[in-house]
């Protein structure tokens, strides 16, 4: 590097390497060209210039007078673009080194690499440009100064913290310069897999070569019969998180197997922070000789020089975390918070090799780790080992793989994307743990933190449920985003709460049903043939018409035993019903729990458990009698109201009746009166048959009509025949499930149509409820556009007197109720169901509870939305 | 929906004089739910009966409404009893309807509105909360003979028993005017149902129209109470939707605003909710705490106190209802308050079994009267968040001496003092709840007792303060 004022020397033109995430800073003289060139090199949202900042807060690019705001601005939108992983150029003259700091710490605070382009130009070329620009006219010594203060540290840019710096001299150079953008280290997004991710080895190189057999791979050996390498035929992946090292038998047997992997291409190894301090200490530095790295130093001064030169420069030269598969795998020694994923920074470095510490220690003299785990919220799944827990298990997407083999736990690994465990049992316990490991009796790992992935935050709510002034948020379905607003989060808040079971239960919460669209007979509100002709019109052929049962509608999660409940839902219980809006159903846990068990061995005598593999299972459906659940109101309100009309309006007729008899005319009045009295009778006689006596379970009916989840499944893709088909058989074998009456429709079969409309009129003259019409092939069936309506209740006439009153179907009173609008509860409805499906969905893939909790919670704030209850 | 007025006054068709309806003719007066009747079902001599019957169109009562946020938006007002039942609206329309006989003008018999006249008033539906005996204590004290019949509720399911409507007949000597203004108050009042269509300026006429002898009525207190009961409460409207789903009353889930009894001591002053303020405050002093993280905090009363001792230099109130919180911020003139107050208080919408990074950085934290509106499924997030997470140096926390249930009368024996308490627990359980809890998460705890201290069953609540 040459320091001259004259242009370099003709050579090969420039190729200036930048990171592709981090900090470019442009530094130069006014008139050095900084502008031009960053237009020629960068696009221009990636460039921030300090005289654009200037006019947004003055309106003049050259008023020096609004330099500190227009700086303060600078720095907002440098730390903003960073944050969000941005490639940010600033263009100022970045001279003076104060200027530089403030850049260099906001990069540093987002964990990205800052460099930086020295445009080097004579004053006279400088002086020269600026006199060509109308717009600016500081004096020469400006420019003078600039040079100066460029000049007096230009050669200690890269003590500032700037990782590189680039100098070009002159104009020829500067034009002639190229930029290539280089990926991070740690940025292996292109790396598809599969992977087998493999825990902390610890020396332990033969159950690594026993795990590496399991997984399928075949191992190579060199004459002497020492595994050198190992591929997998079919071509996948291993990858170590880190700490091979120290502690076992055998250090340098499995740095050998290792790194001979690693260099064929088989696996990729991320540092531990065992190979970092082998690492200091095989290059000479002073560490304390502790944790295992006694037996490693041992076993390794008994190799040849070659191979400590070669294992030396590998751990010196691990990475400290990969970013895998397009971003959606990470993977790192102690894990990684998402703000860390694909940055590099000393803390992230330290974060992936040593995890979340405190600085604190522990009663054995160990670190104090924060759950970071338990918060993470990320989309990759990241995997880690470091801390040794007695099994490996999901916690919000992250895993720890490390299951102690050296303390003679296992070896395990994760296969991914598949998501499956292997591991092999440790031959013995090489190395006896500071802190007992493997508590039999104690599920709770011994890492120092309490692990609970049932606890939600209120950041893990849809936004505006923390009170905070907010629109509301949305929620990301299979099916588009649903708008959830924030005073309805808010509700949803306080009910969640207050009365909600257990949020690990909730893995769904049943949709609003949107009525058919009213009748075209002026007569009725309900009936089928706009049911049939609202999915004909999306191109739906077959529905089902389902028998609408008039109860409460009740969600049970029936788990076969304990264990099922401890590992999926709740420990020491065995399942739930809950209501419409998450509250337990029953007040009184016998109840629920002889509810639960006759579910329980109604599925077990369907042989429900071994045909769908699972050991619990979600049901949908609704409980009977409504007087079960409503008692309280059928007596408030509908019982009361029959009981006024019925003490009042005799008394009516017997004054009016009198005043006949005088001869006054009171006979409109008094016909009225009569039909009014009809109309309570027949409204009475509505609700009575919603009423029977219950005594705890007994007199309980449950009608099942969907199937919602097992283990890691998730029923919303099966037909309505399959769902029908299993509660059948629920109700064969329990006396409490009861069948729900069905009938497939061809929807553009006008016969089936009208057979339809009997088959209704059959239930609802019978006192039933109405029907429900569904598309036979399932909640995800697709119509014209998107999903469409799960269902379309059409209700019957005497059915809605409960509903719209006793006398609604007075022919004036019905004029006037058939104008109602369904835009809103139809909406409602599908969004409810995109939110249904999703959280079914979610749960199904094993994704954490906040996650499934979400889209429940979003259901549950729609369900508060104003909309006519009458629909 | 049907009142009859009859006299034996001789000659008793003066009846029609003084109501201003001739006995003769059937009138219709247009109200605005409907259409009232008058007309005389018997008109003689020696005896004489008024019908007032009130047609009301149920549509009418939805059009009152102003948008689909109001209140009344909810199920429950489409099949609603107000056509049959002699209500407040039906004490509306008798105002109007005889309006002149009710401010005892009689220009054709001047001397008959101030004649006393043997009267037997008939309504066949009155809502009667309270029972028949509460009737009885309304119209008794004011001369009338009370005679009521039982409504059941439903012949269909004997079993059900009586509703809350009686068949009402008063008897006595009086003026009609006063006849009708002891209806026209006292209607509503045994009705005592929300009417959420009846605005303050009904009241208002409703309680003018007492003047002369509600003053003296030895239910006055009640009879006011149960009219200001009445106002209706719009924030909990979404709330309440989500209880309507659920086939919930909507007011259910209210129950933070109806305790069962009124929680005071047997030896009455200061109030237990003073004492319990008082004591919490004293334990964070103890503690030397100077932030404090008020859970639960209702409308705001010991963040009130907080604020007003300089000790305390960031107090933060958190509620999980969020019209708790904007009561709390109007009540405490949060927008008028000087800015050093301001800067020290926090109010925020937050729930104690959600995580929340807002809760960390105190020195204490109070759960007073909190934990037991928590179900005990959930209490094991609340510890931890609250000890766990937010783990600040002393929480304290009170609940109900469930021993001291025994000292109030009034209180049935398992009853709970609150209609949303999941549980009230003795002081052996609280114990063993705190020692465990304060054990798992690295607390010390004491125990205080606060109120009134009963030598067999302890102080009314009890107080738990952990320290770490």
């Amino acid at each position: 590097m040459t320091h001259s004022t004259e242009p370099a020397p003709a050579g090969p033109p420039p190729v200036l390497s930048i990171p592709e995430t981090g900090l470019v800073l442009l530094v130069g003289i006014s008139g050095s060209g900084k502008s031009t060139f960053a237009a020629q090199h960068f696009k221009p949202t990636q460039v921030i210039a300090s005289d654009y900042c200037r006019g947004l807060v003055s309106d003049d690019e050259n008023d020096q007078g609004a330099s500190t705001d227009a700086f303060a601005l600078l720095h907002y939108i440098v730390n903003t673009r960073l944050r969000r992983g941005l490639l940010t150029v600033v263009d100022a003259t970045n001279v003076q080194r104060k200027a530089r700091e403030q850049l260099v710490r906001i990069a540093k605070d987002n964990d990205v690499l800052c460099s930086a382009i020295v445009l080097d130009v004579t004053e006279t070329v400088a002086r020269h440009r600026n006199k060509a620009r109308t717009d600016r006219d500081f004096g020469d010594h400006v420019i003078a100064r600039q040079r100066r203060d460029l000049r007096s540290n230009l050669r200690r840019l890269d003590k500032e913290g700037i990782r590189k710096v680039h100098i070009l001299r002159g104009p020829e150079e500067i034009s002639a310069a190229t930029i290539a953008l280089e990926k991070s280290w740690n940025d292996k997004r292109h790396l598809t897999g599969p992977f087998d991710i493999i825990g902390d080895v610890h020396g332990c190189r033969a159950e690594l070569e026993s795990l590496l057999t399991e997984l399928g791979y075949r191992i190579e050996s060199d004459p002497s019969g020492r595994a050198v390498g190992a591929r997998h035929p079919e071509g996948r992946t291993a990858v170590f998180v880190g700490d091979l090292v120290d502690r076992g038998p055998d250090t340098p047997g499995v740095l050998r197997l290792a790194m001979g992997m690693i260099d064929s291409g088989d696996a990729l190894c991320v540092s531990g922070n065992h190979e970092q301090k082998l690492a200091r200490s095989l290059k000479g530095r002073k560490v304390r000789v502790s944790h295992g790295l006694a037996e490693s130093l041992e076993q390794l001064a008994a190799q040849d020089d070659d191979f400590q030169r070669r294992a030396t420069a590998f751990c010196d030269g691990l990475i400290s975390h990969y970013v895998l598969d397009g971003g959606d795998l990470v993977v790192a020694h102690a894990g990684l918070k998402e703000e860390y994923h694909g940055r590099s920074s000393g803390r992230v470095r330290s974060f992936a090799l040593y995890g979340d510490t405190t600085g604190e220690t522990d009663e054995y003299g160990l670190p104090v780790r924060l759950p970071w785990a338990e918060q993470y919220r990320g989309r990759a799944t990241v995997v880690y080992g470091h801390t040794p827990v007695p099994k490996a298990e999901w916690v919000n997407n992250t895993i720890c793989l490390d299951t102690g083999c050296v303390f003679g736990g296992r070896l395990t690994a994760l296969r991914y994307p598949e998501r499956e465990i292997v591991d092999v049992a440790a031959e013995h316990t090489w190395y006896e743990p500071t802190r007992p490991f493997l508590d039999p009796g104690d599920s709770a790992p011994a890492t120092g933190t309490v692990r609970d992935p049932g606890l939600l935050g209120i950041s893990d709510l849809p936004a505006g449920a923390d009170g905070a002034d907010h629109p509301g948020g949305a929620v990301e379905t299979a099916f588009g985003r649903v708008r959830v607003p924030g005073q309805n989060a808010l509700a949803a808040l306080e009910v969640m709460s207050r009365f909600a079971v257990d949020p690990r239960w909730l893995l769904y919460l049943p949709p609003t049903m949107a009525p058919a669209p009213t009748s075209a007979d002026p007569a009725l509100l309900e009936r089928p043939a706009e049911a049939l002709s609202y999915y004909r019109g999306e191109g739906v052929d077959r529905v089902v018409c389902q028998e609408k049962h008039m109860g409460s509608r009740a969600v049970a999660v029936v788990c076969r035993d304990e264990h099922a409940a401890a590992r999926r839902f709740v420990p020491g219980t065995l399942g739930t019903v809950y209501t419409r809006t998450g509250r337990p159903f029953f007040r009184d846990p016998g109840t629920e729990s002889a509810v639960l068990a006759e579910l329980r061995s109604a599925i077990t005598a369907a042989g429900l458990w071994a045909e769908l593999d699972t050991d619990w299972l979600a049901l949908d459906g609704e409980l009977l009698p409504w007087s079960a659940k409503a008692a309280g109101l059928i007596r408030d309100q509908y019982a009361s109201v029959g009981a006024a009309g019925r003490a009042a309006l005799p008394a009516a007729q017997g004054v009016l009746r009198a005043a006949a008899d005088r001869g006054l005319d009171v006979a409109a009045l008094a016909g009225r009166v009569d039909r009014r009295l009809d109309g309570i009778e027949a409204f009475s006689a509505v609700y009575r048959r919603y009423t029977w006596d219950t005594d705890g379970p007994a007199g309980l009916r449950y009608a099942p009509f969907m199937v919602l989840a097992a283990e890691g499944a998730d029923f919303s893709g099966r037909d309505h025949l399959w769902h029908m088909s299993v509660a059948e058989r629920l109700a064969e074998a329990a006396p409490m499930v009861l069948p729900t009456r069905y009938l497939a429709v061809d929807t553009t079969d006008l016969h089936e149509a009208d057979s339809a409309d009997s088959w209704w009129r059959g239930l609802v003259s019978t006192g039933g409820e109405g029907m429900v019409v569904k598309p036979l092939g399932g909640p995800l069936t697709k119509g014209r556009k998107n999903l469409v309506q799960p269902g379309l209740k059409v209700r019957g006439p005497e059915y809605l007197r409960i509903i719209y009153g006793p006398d609604y179907l007075d022919p004036e009173r019905l004029a006037t109720l058939r104008d109602r609008r369904l835009g809103r509860k139809s909406g409602l409805a599908l969004s409810e169901h995109k939110l249904g499906v999703e959280s079914l969905a979610r749960h199904a893939r094993g994704e954490p509870l906040w996650r499934v909790h979400e889209p429940v919670f979003g259901a549950l704030a729609l369900e508060s939305e104003p909309v006519d209850p009458r629909l | 929906m049907l009142l009859t007025i009859s006299t034996t006054h001789q000659p008793a068709t003066d009846l029609g004089y003084l109501l201003h309806k001739h006995p003769d003719r059937v009138q219709e007066f247009t109200q605005s739910h409907g259409t009232a009747h008058v007309f005389y079902p018997e008109s003689h001599e020696h005896r004489c009966t008024a019908a007032l019957l009130l047609e009301i169109d149920p549509q009418s009562l939805l059009r009152t409404r102003k948008s689909v946020s109001s209140p009344d938006f909810a199920l429950a007002q489409y099949v609603n009893d107000r056509p049959f039942a002699a209500s407040s609206l039906f004490a509306v329309a008798l105002g109007d309807v005889f309006r002149t006989a009710l401010k005892g003008r009689c220009t054709a018999r001047p001397e008959l509105p101030d004649r006393r006249l043997p009267l037997t008033l008939s309504l066949p539906a009155v809502p009667c909360r309270g029972g028949p005996e509460y009737a009885r204590r309304l119209f008794e004290p004011l001369g009338w003979q009370v005679r009521t019949e039982p409504v059941p509720l439903d012949p269909g399911l004997p079993d059900w028993g009586d509703s809350r409507y009686v068949g009402l007949t008063l008897t006595g000597e009086h003026r009609l005017a006063d006849a009708l203004s002891h209806l026209y108050v006292l209607l509503p009042v045994l009705d005592g149902a929300k009417h959420y269509w009846v605005d303050d300026d009904e009241i208002e006429k409703l309680l003018r129209a007492g003047e002369g002898w509600l003053a003296g009525h030895p239910e006055r207190a009640g009879i006011t109470r149960r009219y200001l009961s009445r106002r209706n409460r719009l924030f909990r409207v979404a709330i309440a939707r989500l209880a309507e789903v659920d086939d919930l009353d909507p007011g259910a889930d209210d129950g933070g605003e109806t305790p069962a009894i009124t929680e005071e001591a047997p030896d009455k002053p200061p109030a237990l909710a003073e004492q319990r303020a008082g004591a919490v405050l004293a334990a964070l002093k103890a503690a030397n705490a100077r932030s404090v993280l008020d859970l639960g905090c209702g409308p705001g009363k010991l963040v009130g106190r907080l604020l007003d001792d300089p000790q305390f230099t960031q107090v933060t109130g958190v509620d999980v209802s969020q019209a708790a919180i904007q009561f709390a911020h109007d009540r405490l003139r949060v927008e008028t308050m000087p800015a050093a107050q301001r800067s020290r208080l926090t109010l925020l919408t937050g729930s104690v079994v959600y995580r929340d990074d807002r809760f960390a950085g105190h020195d204490a934290a109070v759960l007073m009267e909190v934990i037991e509106h928590i179900d005990p499924s959930r209490l094991p997030a609340m510890e931890q968040v609250v000890f766990g997470r937010a783990a600040p140096r002393a929480v304290v926390v009170t609940t109900p001496n469930a021993e001291y249930n025994a000292l109030y009368e009034g209180l049935d024996h398992d009853a709970m003092r609150h209609t949303d308490h999941r549980f009230e627990w003795d002081r052996a359980r609280f114990e063993s709840w705190a020692r465990e809890v304060a054990a798992t998460y690295g607390y010390q705890v004491r125990f205080l007792p606060v109120g009134h201290e009963d030598p067999q069953h302890g102080a009314s609540t009890q107080m738990g303060v952990f320290h770490r």
